[in-house]
């Protein structure tokens, strides 16, 4: 299969007042066609931003991309100019994000709002363009389309207005989705059944999903592969039955140990002492190390690089590159 | 469960808030955020409240502590009828029940030095005199998991999870009875969450501290609380002990709500039962079961008559038709 | 920054922090103000303005207010460095003396309308129900009307009753303030309804503390930087009516100067063409100081209130 798109060395930094802030730090990933990727990390890990970075929504002065290739069907769109990347962004990327309440114009009807990106895009008559409308809220699981179609966001719920944004992201048909936490602000009941629809879409039109989230539930559910972020940085990736079976850097390790699992309660969790780097205050070292039971010296001035772990895992550790046995 | 030990008491609780409309602002209806619910919790055990958004959860927090009125019910705190008390007596009462807040951001007034916000109820209610605050202050800082150098700092130079441990820290000092935990780790990293759970588990073995815990989230439920109340569209669906009720749920609700939890284990095949819809608007509820709309074995009945909330026995009790 | 040690599982670290210690919101906001350059030329320009009409008269041979017919309408010269006026009056003298009284109109009606603007704004905002409604009252019906015609209308009641000159200025600090509370107390009454709303006012609520310590300890201060915020601009709001009043001759009367009458003295086509330094001088003084008073309040509003944008 081939790849949809591929990041090589990016690096996307914000400059505050204080200093530099390496948002992302030398990232690579690459998204097959027809492959869920998930990106996986707490707040602060890039995981949002590396999103942000490919539809080119990281906007000045404060942030901009340092460096790297983000390169969707063998084109950087780093190159691109505004409207050659506008031709692409909605149309053959699609986002969706974490509150739809946010992303929806207030003002316009939702079906107005579905029309668009089919007269910009697809350059459809109004007509055409409202009938299709109409059709992608059937293909939502919305009932009374019609009438949807007629309403403000104000009057749906959550769950209706993010099934919305889905509607619209897949309007155009896109070869690649990018999902930056679509179900967080959703209930758990509703989370499976957006869920389930992302899956079916994907099987259906052989789309690629990026999706970004923190629950490591959902990436078990939705990902083929999986990549760990920690303070910008990927410190693991893997296929999700490997990566959750046998993870091998001690922050993967950790993550999933603390997450309580239902049905299999334990009397004391297990937690990662201590809290995320101050990303200001990053030295040379692997950024993990200060949390990390099994921190070495070398740790401590040397940054670990992603290498090969067997099992199609990679890894960013330094007791990896040793051979030594945890 | 018998009476005489349990330390908060809920019976037949009710909160409806006015929908206003039109230039005189009529009320022209009600949101029934809580309506007509009942449970009790005993010293020392941790009361899981559990619901989607809507349920009405939070609002059962809230009315148990008298920040927003009720409209029907009683709310008996070791043996006292909350709502019959002055407001001083209320006032001096309420160091013995504490809230704990979803969002450690807004919890903490960005102006108060950590040690003040922590110190200053203690001093108000003359459980501590001014030289003894500070000495009070630090032990119950470093019981939390902080520094004794966070005494003078404000909100804004901490993170997310040592604002709630903050926030933690502020009602354990008062030596409380009852802690309402609203959502405590919802807006927390996973690897923080795991931390601030067992903080609250190990504060609960050293002080005998009973929780009323308020979350959505299911697998933190199970693994803090041990017993449990599902809660929707203001309604008490199911209430039993954790094991029970998370070995064999008996409401549908409450099947659907457990296999709609994502489980971190690839490729685990489960039956997912997948509600239908989205939940009704809670100032229209629909008659009969309020589940009946969402609900995969809902029958005629279910559509007319109000299930009762009955016991089953083993301590559990159900709402539905087909129990 | 204290050093980062492994502390036993579970426990916080210190969270690393540039700035210095427990650096209070105040501290901070004052950093971030000394950096926003324009907010600093704002205030220099006001604290000049302030120091050359309170200290400059001292040094000027010219403060009686003399009157002196052989140096009519003299153009700027050395002796004289903004000329003299048609009684043979220092301009120089009079405009920084004009300032002291504009200035101290300026800065007295805006303590005392922040004074009976917080206080009733405080008092609707906690106590709400029918004080609320009281007080608000009140302030929409002094919203309603137009203050400069009200302002007119005082005026020419002084005027009318004659009162004696000395006395005016006071009377027109009381005006002044007079039309500019409500403004604040509505603010203010608003600021307090929005902070009882918060998470950590609930919290106030939950710990049972005394309502003197939730309003000292807690609403107070995040007030503050509000009041602190409309003072500044109110300041500016006031020398600018005060002068509008002394213009039309309704405010402080010759002989006391004022920038308001000094520009009313030009107040004919041959002193607008032929005498420039007889109005430019005041005229550019009003402009100047409401000017850098409300690039200051910006960049105040900038760091203490960053949410309250216009």
């Amino acid at each position: 299969m081939s790849n949809v798109l591929e990041i090589e060395h990016l690096s996307t930094h914000f400059h505050t007042e204080e200093g530099v802030v390496r948002a992302v730090d030398d990232v690579g990933l690459q998204v097959r066609q027809g492959e869920i990727v998930c990106i996986v990390g707490e707040s602060g890990s890039g995981k949002s931003i590396t999103a942000m970075s490919v539809m080119g929504l990281v906007e000045g002065p404060a942030g901009r991309v340092a460096g790297g290739r983000i390169a969707f069907d063998g084109i950087d769109l780093l190159k691109l100019g505004r409207n050659e990347l506008r031709t692409i962004r909605g149309n053959e990327i699609a986002m969706i994000f974490q509150e739809p309440m946010t992303s929806l114009n207030p003002v316009l009807k939702i079906g107005e709002q579905l029309m668009e990106p089919l007269i910009e895009h697809r350059k459809m008559s109004k007509k055409a363009a409202r009938k299709r409308a109409i059709e992608l809220i059937g293909e939502v699981g919305i009932s009374r389309a019609e009438q949807i179609a007629d309403s403000y966001p104000h009057e749906l719920s959550g769950g209706m207005l993010q099934r919305i944004m889905i509607a619209i992201a897949i309007s155009c048909e896109p070869k690649l989705l990018i999902a930056d936490e679509p179900t967080t602000a959703l209930d758990v009941t509703i989370q499976a059944q957006i869920l389930d629809m992302l899956r079916r879409f994907k099987e259906e039109s052989g789309m690629s999903i990026l999706l970004i989230t923190h629950d490591l539930g959902v990436v078990a559910e939705m990902a083929d592969y999986v990549v760990v972020m920690y303070a910008g940085k990927v410190v693991e990736e893997g296929e999700v039955v490997a990566l959750f079976e046998n993870p091998q850097h001690p922050y993967t390790k950790g993550l999933l140990k603390s997450k309580p699992i239902i049905n299999q309660r334990q009397d004391e969790l297990y937690s990662i002492p201590g809290q995320v780097p101050n990303p200001l205050e990053l030295t040379p070292s692997c950024y993990f190390h200060d949390r990390c039971a099994y921190c070495m010296d070398i740790c401590r001035t040397q940054q670990p690089v992603l290498k090969d772990a067997g099992n199609g895992q990679k890894v960013a550790c330094w007791l990896n590159e040793e051979v030594t046995p945890v | 469960m018998t009476e005489a030990q349990a330390l908060l008491e809920v019976n037949g609780l009710k909160k409806y808030f006015p929908i206003k409309s039109g230039l005189l602002s009529r009320t022209v209806g009600h949101v029934k955020a809580v309506d007509d619910i009942s449970f009790s919790i005993k010293r020392g055990e941790t009361f899981g409240l559990v619901g989607e958004s809507g349920s009405g959860k939070s609002t059962v927090g809230r009315t148990i502590l008298r920040l927003t009125d009720k409209t029907a019910g009683e709310v008996k705190f070791g043996g006292v009828d909350l709502y019959d008390l002055q407001p001083d007596e209320l006032r001096r009462l309420r160091p013995k029940m504490q809230l704990i807040f979803q969002d450690p951001y807004s919890s903490l007034n960005p102006r108060v030095r950590i040690g003040d916000a922590i110190g200053e109820a203690l001093l108000d209610h003359g459980l501590a005199s001014p030289t003894e605050v500070r000495g009070r202050v630090l032990d119950v800082l470093n019981a939390c998991g902080l520094s004794s150098y966070h005494f003078d700092r404000f909100p804004h130079e901490f993170s997310g999870g040592q604002r709630q441990r903050v926030g933690i820290a502020r009602a354990l000092v008062l030596n409380p009875d009852l802690i309402i935990a609203d959502e405590p780790v919802s807006a927390l990293d996973v690897s923080i969450q795991a931390q601030i759970i067992n903080l609250f588990r190990g504060m609960q073995e050293k002080q005998g501290l009973t929780y009323l815990f308020i979350s959505h989230d299911l697998s933190v439920v199970e693994h803090l609380c041990s017993h449990i109340g599902v809660m929707y569209l203001g309604t008490m669906m199911e209430t039993g002990p954790r094991d029970e009720l998370f070995r064999d749920p008996l409401h549908p609700y409450t099947k659907a709500l457990l296999s709609a939890v994502p489980v971190p284990i690839p490729k685990l095949k489960r039956e997912r039962i997948v509600l239908n819809g989205e939940l009704p608007n809670p100032a229209d509820p629909p008659p009969g079961c309020k589940f009946h709309t969402r609900c995969p074995f809902a029958v005629a009945r279910c559509r007319e008559e109000v299930p009762l909330f009955r016991d089953v026995g083993n301590d559990r009790k159900v709402a539905c038709h087909l129990v | 920054m204290s050093t980062i040690h492994a502390e036993e599982a579970g426990a916080a670290k210190a969270v690393p922090v540039r700035t210095a210690p427990h650096a209070s919101m105040w501290r901070q906001s004052l950093r971030r103000l000394l950096k926003n350059k324009l907010a600093m030329l704002g205030f220099a320009v006001v604290a000049f303005m302030f120091a050359a009409c309170f200290i400059g008269p001292l040094f000027s041979p010219y403060t009686d207010n003399k009157i002196n017919m052989a140096v009519m309408n003299n153009a700027p010269s050395l002796k004289h460095w903004l000329g003299t006026d048609a009684l043979g009056r220092d301009v120089l003298a009079r405009v920084l003396l004009a300032g002291r009284i504009s200035l101290t109109v300026g800065l007295a009606s805006m303590v005392l309308s922040v004074f009976v603007g917080t206080l009733l704004g405080v008092i609707a905002g906690y106590y709400r129900g029918v004080v609320d409604q009281l007080v608000m009252r009140l302030a929409d019906l002094l919203l309603t009307i137009p203050s400069l015609p009200l302002l007119f209308i005082f005026g020419a009641l002084l005027s009318e009753w004659k009162v004696p000159t000395d006395y005016r200025m006071y009377i027109v600090m009381l005006m002044l303030s007079i039309v500019g509370w409500p403004g604040l107390a509505r603010m203010v009454r608003g600021q307090m309804l929005s902070l009882r709303e918060r998470e950590y006012m609930q919290a106030t609520v939950v710990l049972g503390l005394r309502d003197r310590r939730k309003l000292f300890n807690h609403l107070l201060p995040n007030l503050v930087p509000l009041i602190i915020v409309i003072a500044t601009f109110n300041i500016g709001g006031a020398i600018l009516s005060e002068s509008v009043l002394s213009y039309f001759g309704l405010g402080v009367m010759a002989p006391t100067p004022t920038w308001g009458n000094m520009i009313d003295a030009a107040n004919n086509m041959i002193d607008f063409q032929d005498h420039p330094w007889l109005w430019i001088p005041p005229g550019f003084s009003i402009f100047a100081t409401v000017i850098a008073i409300n690039i200051f309040g910006d960049g105040l509003r900038d760091v203490l209130d960053p949410k309250q944008k216009r």
